[in-house]
């Protein structure tokens, strides 16, 4: 079977002022259809910038391509002319971002800017546009489906008048307007409460699972990431750390960080359990730490953490990249 | 002892377009004890910093009584409440928009300092880089700017700037809801042993109620512009009563894979300007009974001994 998305020692750094900073030091992913892939790590380590790469969203420059590649369903996302670049946005990926008010137009109705994506992926997949009547039945349809109230009402409403979860149901149900096999989810949930938190993951796997989507999730709280995902790959500091199925990965991981992060998950069931923090903070990326770039803030660090870069390779069933990883 | 804040029936309304009105808190009781943590949590829109607001007097309430530290300053004017002002301070969720991005840590810290004339010079030096030293920063960040500094690092410098007066006080409104899972577990630690040191009192606002537990010793959930149960953190998670601060909890993703939860609260929190008669989480209960949209439960203690209250018909006793 091939691979939906697969990324090959991918490196991309951004220019400025003060030099180069490598974002992504050499990504290798290969995320299957059908699979659900959670990407965590703390603000900052490079997830977005990964995330846009796969759309051929970075902006360049000031972004900057040092090596690599990236194929979605067999094709060369970097090769791609303008109308393949159209139909990998418009019907390969969708994404979904934090938030959703930066890409809605706040002088528009919900209904009128529907109607405009609808209409548009008529044309770029080669049909005649429907006419607004029916456009607008189907952005009903799938406001409906979005399970917010009173759909074809929520249609003559703005952006401003609805509530963060209400805005990012919208987005979701603009995202599917192209049936995407894509779906890109980028903390998509960071700026909500718990509880509409919680409606929106249960709206997303549903989804999921209807459309056969595959799903790639993005978050900094693997409680989020274990929700959705049945497969867990941590980044740190533009480097892949770990990356396994996500029942082996919470339960016995392997990579210092990733026991960082589930640490600092607040735990109800623990008595008495308090969230842990990881000391220090991610590096900058201008002049990142020698050998593994976790060394500064790693309890376990040894000399050779601070010399040798640790590569990927298999430990108790999935990819860490740790020097101790068979002893931690 | 008298309680450091004594709140009763504390209510602002606010006016809005067409006559209608916005009742924002709607009778809310609260008391705090010198270096006593509270938690205030609910989601957004249900009044939790409306009341921070009205606490710390930023604006008036419409009804009701604020007591800080005895003296009644519900009705005190701009001018009578500036010396009280110093013992209670507020910490906001967006570090990134409370510091002055022209400004140095030095210069953010000190402006407190500065403006109430308690220190200058080398005393006025040596007061900041020992406040930096509390909320756990190296004295070299005295000459940084804002954009040179983490999330996390940023709201420390606000800790250290809302910590300058000395106040008896904090008001944390959601401090870490910007923040990473990983940055938020530092400032909860910290935020707790701070606590330890220094006999503070906090009023801690967050709509999670795992992050609450780490830090107080007591929570309200509040729904709708009013209290709904209140009580001991460990008893409140031990044992939770009301349907709505059961829906909270449910909502809490744990660190464990594949526990998505299966039925989820339902809508967004209603309209501060439609609160239904009767019970006010009527509409959104999985457990209403007829009586709960005709009568309002009121918060009351529950059977037994321990501090815990609750407003709902089915939880008063079982
Ligand atoms: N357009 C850009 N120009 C320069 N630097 C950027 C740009 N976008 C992202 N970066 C940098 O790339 C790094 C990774 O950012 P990002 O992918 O957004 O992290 P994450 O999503 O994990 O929080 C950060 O250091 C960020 O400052
Ligand atoms: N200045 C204001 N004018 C009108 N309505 C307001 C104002 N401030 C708050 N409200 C309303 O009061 C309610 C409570 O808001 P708020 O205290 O900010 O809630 P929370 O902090 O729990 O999110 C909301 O319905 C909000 O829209
Ligand atoms: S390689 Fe060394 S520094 Fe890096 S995570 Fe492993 S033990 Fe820690
Ligand atoms: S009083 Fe009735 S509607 Fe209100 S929370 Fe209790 S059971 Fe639910
Ligand atoms: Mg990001
Ligand atoms: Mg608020």
């Amino acid at each position: 079977m091939t691979p939906l998305l697969d990324i090959r020692d991918w490196r991309l750094a951004f220019d400025g002022f003060e030099g180069r900073a490598q974002v992504l030091d050499g990504i290798n992913l290969t995320v299957m259809p059908g699979e659900t892939i959670g990407i965590v790590g703390e603000t900052g380590c490079g997830k977005s910038v990964l995330a846009r790469s796969v759309a051929r969203l970075v902006d360049m420059p000031p972004g900057r391509i040092l090596g690599g590649s990236i194929h979605f369903d067999g094709q060369d996302v970097m090769a791609m002319n303008g109308a393949a670049l159209a139909r990998l946005r418009g019907h390969g990926i969708a994404m979904i971002f934090q938030d959703p008010m930066t890409y809605l137009n706040p002088v528009f109705s919900i209904g009128a800017q529907m109607v405009d994506v609808i209409r548009a992926h008529d044309r770029a997949s080669g049909q005649r546009p429907r006419n607004s009547a029916a456009a607008r039945k189907k952005a009903a349809d799938l406001l409906g489906s979005m399970r917010l109230p009173e759909p074809a009402g929520m249609l003559d409403r703005y952006p401003h008048e609805l509530s963060g979860g209400m805005r990012q149901r919208v987005l979701i149900a603009m995202a599917l307007i192209g049936t995407p096999r894509l779906l890109i989810a980028d903390e998509p949930t960071t700026a909500l409460d718990v509880t509409i938190q919680a409606q929106v993951l249960r709206l997303i796997a549903e989804l999921v699972a209807m459309h056969a989507l595959t799903l790639m999730l993005i978050s900094h709280d693997l409680g989020v990431i274990g929700a959705l995902c049945r497969r867990v790959v941590v980044m740190y500091a533009g480097t892949i750390v770990e990356d396994g199925e996500a029942t082996t990965v919470f339960a016995n991981p392997r990579h210092p960080y990733t026991r960082g992060l589930l640490a600092a998950v607040p735990d109800l069931e623990k008595p008495q359990h308090r969230a842990q923090p990881i000391p220090g903070q991610i590096p900058n990326l201008l002049s990142p730490p020698s050998g593994c770039r976790f060394h500064p803030r790693c309890a376990l660090a040894v000399e050779q953490c601070t010399r040798d870069k640790p590569v990927m390779r298999d430990v108790a069933g999935r990819s860490v990249a740790c020097h101790l990883a068979e002893h931690a | 002892m008298t309680a450091l804040l004594q709140v009763t029936g504390l209510t602002k309304q606010f006016p809005l377009k067409g006559g209608r009105v916005a009742r924002a808190v709607d009778g809310v009781d609260l008391t705090l004890d010198a270096g006593e943590a509270l938690g205030l949590v609910g989601e957004s829109g249900c009044g939790k910093s409306t009341v921070a607001r009205l606490v710390l007097r930023l604006i008036p309430p419409s009804g009701g009584s604020i007591r800080f530290a005895g003296q009644e300053i519900s009705a005190l004017g701009d001018t009578a409440l500036r010396p009280l002002r110093r013992g209670m301070q507020i910490i906001f969720q967006n570090p990134h928009a409370a510091l002055n991005p022209r400004r140095t840590v030095f210069q953010s810290v000190a402006e407190p300092l500065v403006v109430q004339r308690v220190a200058s010079g080398a005393a006025l030096r040596s007061r900041v880089g020992a406040l930096l030293t509390e909320v756990g920063l190296p004295e070299t960040f005295l000459w940084r700017y804002p954009h040179e500094l983490s999330g996390g690092q940023k709201q420390r410098v606000c800790i250290a700037r809302a910590l300058a007066l000395a106040p008896k006080l904090v008001v944390l409104d959601e401090p870490t809801s910007a923040l990473d899972v990983s940055v938020q577990a530092q400032i909860l630690e910290f935020l707790r042993e701070l606590r330890m040191r220094q006999q503070l009192a906090y009023l801690f606002i967050s709509h999670n109620l795992a992050v609450v537990r780490q830090v107080c010793d007591r929570v309200g959930v509040m729904y709708l512009s009013r209290i709904v149960e209140e009580g001991p953190v460990e008893a409140i998670f031990a044992a939770p009563r009301h349907p709505y601060t059961r829906a909270l909890l449910a909502a809490i993703l744990p660190p464990r894979p594949g526990v998505l939860p299966a039925e989820t609260l339902a809508g967004d929190v209603p309209n501060a300007a439609a609160i239904p008669a009767g019970c006010r989480f009527a509409p959104r209960c999985p457990r209403r009974m007829p009586i709960c949209t005709i009568d309002d439960p009121g918060l009351k203690r529950v059977a037994g001994g321990s501090p815990h209250s609750v407003a709902c018909w089915g939880s008063f006793s079982d």
